[in-house]
């Protein structure tokens, strides 16, 4: 627990509900000529996240103010360009995911899904045929309804981006997007994939169409031909966004799966963001692998945080986790570690270099460090039952919430992508906070996966999504993972608070 | 594992030490497209966010073999003479680099000049290639004369090379030494060289080619260079008004403001009110006191978690002189290397500068930004932008009720300083002259501000 100076006011986790009496307002100054501005507003603590936030007598008026930064100031709509088979589908959900993980609404609008679902049945490529009357309006008919699902999520559902997955290969289907987003006042960006590389685009046919439902009848012969026929029918209005006739418009052109990139006109900080994300993903097959520390001492004493060592236990994991390593020939591998003791500790064991991030750090629990959820629930039971009506958001006093963390760890996460094979040795939280990320688990389901001790994750991207594959090196450890209880309140009782507490020394 | 803490792991630096090969960044382009900017801007972000860098300009070379320099025929094509003098300075240059890696640790190192010509930026490649340094070419595109004439009134006029001229004879001059250059220009060309890495900009930045990124540090850099921009604008810092931990003379903490430090959040408000700034953006920390601050603006402001003070851990509140009475070691390591110690349980500068990274990208994007903040993070972020090593930045004096204009100019950042007329405690404590761990506490507490 952290040390605090006893001469200092503590700010008490049993807030009033009152707003925290701001200093009085600066008596009138005779000096200053022009208008005074009206008295400040006074400042309440919101008990759940611990952000300052002015407040009208008592409650805390609306305000922007504690949105880390204002990512874009009108509903973004990326919209993907390319012929079949060059990875539009991929980019989108893969962006999609990491846009809603750093806390930005995103959702995407596959218009394909809305053929299908509209067709029911897929006969053959003949449907794409550039003559196809009938296919042709059931196909401006899909992009139109999903235009309209789009514009719904955008304006009235809270959605920050849309991203509208579709060929889009002529000048005039992006056109009409475009006129669609102005009248909406909505941003657009476009995000073409162009390749030639006929390994590539096999693979890539390989990967993801032959699982389609649209060739679940079809053998792999059948449905490699009919998607290439597919491609064909495109490819002869196929318009590339131009440099000249399109230089004004915004968008970011990927070559070649990733070796080469047109940016054009960036207009905000999400495009921004978007563009880095989008130029340090790969699709080089490799695996992640997470873990925890070996388990700790303050681990077997039923306490959170602090910095201590490992058990014979952990130690033991450690052992078992160098020979798991050399069992699995992973090429080229790279191990993390936080800074705190008991997973360099665990690493030490290994015979590799690692490197030390202090952002992998445990989350920060503040005035709760090193204590048992039972001191917890006698001290602070208010800030006990406000953790449990919100664990995601819920900010420690002095500490830190899964938010924060979420955006503390985002530079490592920009660096898995990068990375090939790596093994992140980390703790609890931050490895939910991972595993969120690459499982794409909302903001609910985070702060209670399941990362049990002495347990590898084998995280290896496959098709549109993630494997993963459990592995317990059959070490004995404590269980740390404390679900959440069915009384939330924070009039319940001690009993309702610690009925879900592990089990500990 | 005793020290642990204090371990010096090779990430340090806010970049994974993942790549152990040196980097050299070439810049490309006619004369006047903003390469010296972009290097020098380049490198003081490089060197900020902890990897060493430094610039290699070629020009500087050129002016202390030749001394004084006469005009544009210097530069003609056939000019066989000065050819020669070119080609050995950009030689020395390069022999500088490799030192630079080898003897003194560098990282990146920075090579600022045209090298328009296939030919030389294949020397380059060679020389990095047979050393193991990696190569990035950053090649700058601009034909839009405006753009030109005001680099070229910005920075070249002001330039050794034409200290003693007319403004109008300069601008002749100049144009002419451009010429000199485009008839061997060849682009980087996206075919024949496509297995380099580079990044083209084009037009300032409103288009970007970029090939081949190799690794992380390349991929910084693109991401730097595309945020970057040169529309003129400020950056106000200032700190929260003084603050009641403040007047007590403890560190830390997240108390309100002093009844002075409500009067300077006034005195704050009308100052900015009398700069008349187009579409300010405020930004604050998650501390009341940066928050009450920003509150009598009567302005929209933003609050980010990244600028809160530097976290002093076990230290939290406490006077300088509890400090030296409970954790005498650790003040005195701390006197020994401000930049580097971290707080136990607590943090350091440098990891401040690590939390601050996506504050400044994000700086870089905006246009006229106030930022209300803390002392060690205005130390950071000034540190930034009048480009100070880790031994002076924690000990910039960054006081209370004193707003700093910074606003980018030539190569460079002007500061004016403005202090708002509203007393407040001084809280910057100057490095003592005894550091060592066995000084007395008098020694210790020497420079030591004044408070209650």
């Amino acid at each position: 627990m952290k040390h605090r100076s006893p001469s200092a006011e503590q700010h008490r986790g049993k807030l009033p509900r009152v707003g925290a009496p701001a200093a009085a307002a600066p008596p009138p100054d005779g000096t200053m000529e022009d208008t005074s501005p009206p008295n400040p507003r006074e400042l309440t603590q919101n008990p759940l996240k611990k952000i300052w936030m002015p407040n009208k007598n008592g409650l805390p008026e609306k305000h922007i103010s504690h949105r880390k930064v204002c990512m874009t100031n009108c509903p973004t709509l990326i919209v993907t360009v390319g012929l079949p088979a060059r990875g539009k589908t991929y980019i989108s959900k893969k962006l999609t995911r990491y846009l809603n993980w750093i806390g930005v609404p995103t959702r995407e609008f596959n218009v394909g899904q809305y053929r299908r679902d509209f067709l029911k049945i897929y006969k053959s490529f003949e449907f794409f045929r550039p003559d196809n009357e009938e296919g042709l309006k059931i196909r401006r008919q899909c992009a139109s309804a999903a235009l309209n699902d789009v514009r719904q999520y955008l304006t009235d559902k809270g959605g920050q981006v849309a991203v509208f997955d579709a060929t889009n290969t002529t000048r005039e289907r992006r056109g009409t997007i475009v006129q669609f987003a102005e009248q909406n006042g909505f941003k657009v960006f476009f995000v073409e994939s162009v390749c030639e590389d006929p390994e590539v685009i096999q693979e890539n046919i390989v990967q993801v169409k032959l699982g389609s439902p649209d060739y679940t009848n079809c053998n792999t012969e059948e449905a490699v031909e009919d998607f290439m026929k597919r491609i064909k029918c495109y490819e002869n209005s196929y318009e590339t966004l131009d440099e000249v006739s399109d230089r004004d418009l915004s968008y970011i052109k990927i070559m070649d799966v990733g070796q080469r990139f047109l940016v054009n006109r960036v207009l905000d900080h999400i495009q921004s963001r978007i563009v880095y994300y989008l130029m340090n993903i790969h699709i080089t097959p490799r695996s992640i692998y997470l873990c925890r520390h070996g388990e700790s001492d303050l681990n077997v004493n039923g306490r959170i945080g602090g910095d201590s060592g490992l058990t014979p236990n952990g130690k033991e994991f450690a052992k078992k986790l160098n020979q798991f390593i050399q069992t699995q020939n992973i090429q080229d591998l790279k191990v993390w570690t936080s800074q705190m003791k008991r997973t360099i500790q665990t690493a030490e064991a290994l015979s590799v270099p690692y490197e030390q991030w202090k952002v992998l750090n445990e989350i920060d629990a503040g005035v709760c460090e090193e204590m048992m959820y039972e001191e917890i629930q006698e001290h602070y039971p208010l800030e006990f039952a406000l953790r449990d009506q919100d664990k995601y958001r819920y900010r420690y006093p002095k500490g830190e919430s899964y938010e924060d963390l979420v955006q503390r760890l985002e530079p490592v996460i920009m660096e898995l992508e990068r990375q090939e094979n790596v093994l992140v040795i980390c703790h609890q939280a931050v490895m939910r906070c991972l595993l969120a990320y690459f499982l794409d688990k909302t903001a609910a389901e985070l702060p209670y996966l399941k990362c049990p001790l002495h347990t590898v994750l084998k995280l290896t991207p496959v098709a549109y999504g993630c494997k993963v594959e459990s592995i317990s090196l059959n070490v004995e450890a404590v269980n740390t993972h404390r679900e959440k209880p069915e009384n939330v309140e924070v009039t319940r009782l001690s009993e309702e608070a610690l009925i879900t507490v592990p089990a500990h020394q | 594992m005793e020290g642990m803490r204090r371990h010096r792991c090779d990430s340090t630096a806010s970049v994974p030490q993942l790549c152990n090969s040196p980097t050299v960044i070439v810049m490309v382009g006619l004369p006047a497209r903003g390469k010296t900017y972009i290097s020098k801007k380049l490198t003081r972000y490089l060197n900020w966010i902890g990897v060493p860098t430094k610039v290699f300009n070629v020009g500087q070379y050129r002016r202390e073999a030749v001394k004084t320099y006469k005009n544009f025929e210097f530069f003609k094509p056939d000019n066989e003479e000065a050819m020669r003098i070119r080609k050995a300075c950009a030689s020395a240059a390069l022999r500088d680099v490799a030192a630079y890696f080898t003897k003194e640790h560098g990282q990146v190192a920075v090579f600022d000049a045209t090298n328009t010509t296939r030919e030389r930026r294949a020397i380059i490649n060679s020389f990095a290639k047979e050393r193991g340094y990696k190569v990035f070419f950053v090649e700058s595109i601009c034909d839009d004369p405006e753009i030109i004439t005001e680099n070229i009134k910005q920075v070249k006029f002001g330039s050794p090379d034409y200290i003693d001229r007319e403004i109008e004879e300069a601008m002749q001059d100049f144009v002419q030494r451009i010429e000199c250059y485009r008839a061997s220009y060849m682009s980087i060309d996206d075919d024949m060289d496509r297995k380099l890495s580079y990044i083209k900009i084009f037009d300032v930045g409103s288009r970007y080619l970029v090939n081949r990124v190799q690794d992380h540090i390349q991929s910084r850099i693109v991401y730097y260079l595309m945020n970057i921009h040169v529309t003129p604008r400020s950056i106000y810092l200032s700190r929260h008004g003084e603050s009641e931990l403040n007047l007590l003379g403890r560190i830390g903490g997240d108390s309100g403001l002093s009844p002075r430090g409500h009067k300077y959040a006034d005195a704050l408000a009308s100052f900015i009110r009398g700069q008349n700034i187009k579409d300010l953006k405020v930004w604050t920390s998650h501390m009341k006191r940066t928050i009450q601050t920003a509150e009598t603006l009567g302005v929209q402001y933003e609050q980010w978690k990244a600028l809160n003070e530097i976290d002093a851990g076990v230290c939290e509140e406490l006077t300088y002189e509890e400090i030296q009475e409970n954790f005498p070691e650790e003040f005195a390591m701390r006197d020994q290397d401000k930049y580097r110690y971290r707080y136990p349980k607590g943090e350091s500068y440098e990891d401040l500068v690590h939390r601050l990274e996506p504050v400044i990208m994000e700086l870089e994007r905006q246009e006229n930004v106030l930022v209300v903040c803390h002392q060690a993070v205005m130390r950071c972020l000034l540190a930034y932008f009048l480009d100070k090593a880790g031994d002076e930045l924690p000990y910039l004096r960054c006081p209370l009720h004193t707003v700093l204009k910074l606003t980018p100019v030539a190569y460079g950042c002007k500061v004016e300083s403005f202090f708002l007329n509203i007393e407040a405690v001084n809280t910057h404590r100057d490095k003592p002259k005894n550091v060592s761990i066995s000084r007395n506490p008098n020694e210790a507490l020497q420079t030591v501000p004044d408070h209650i």
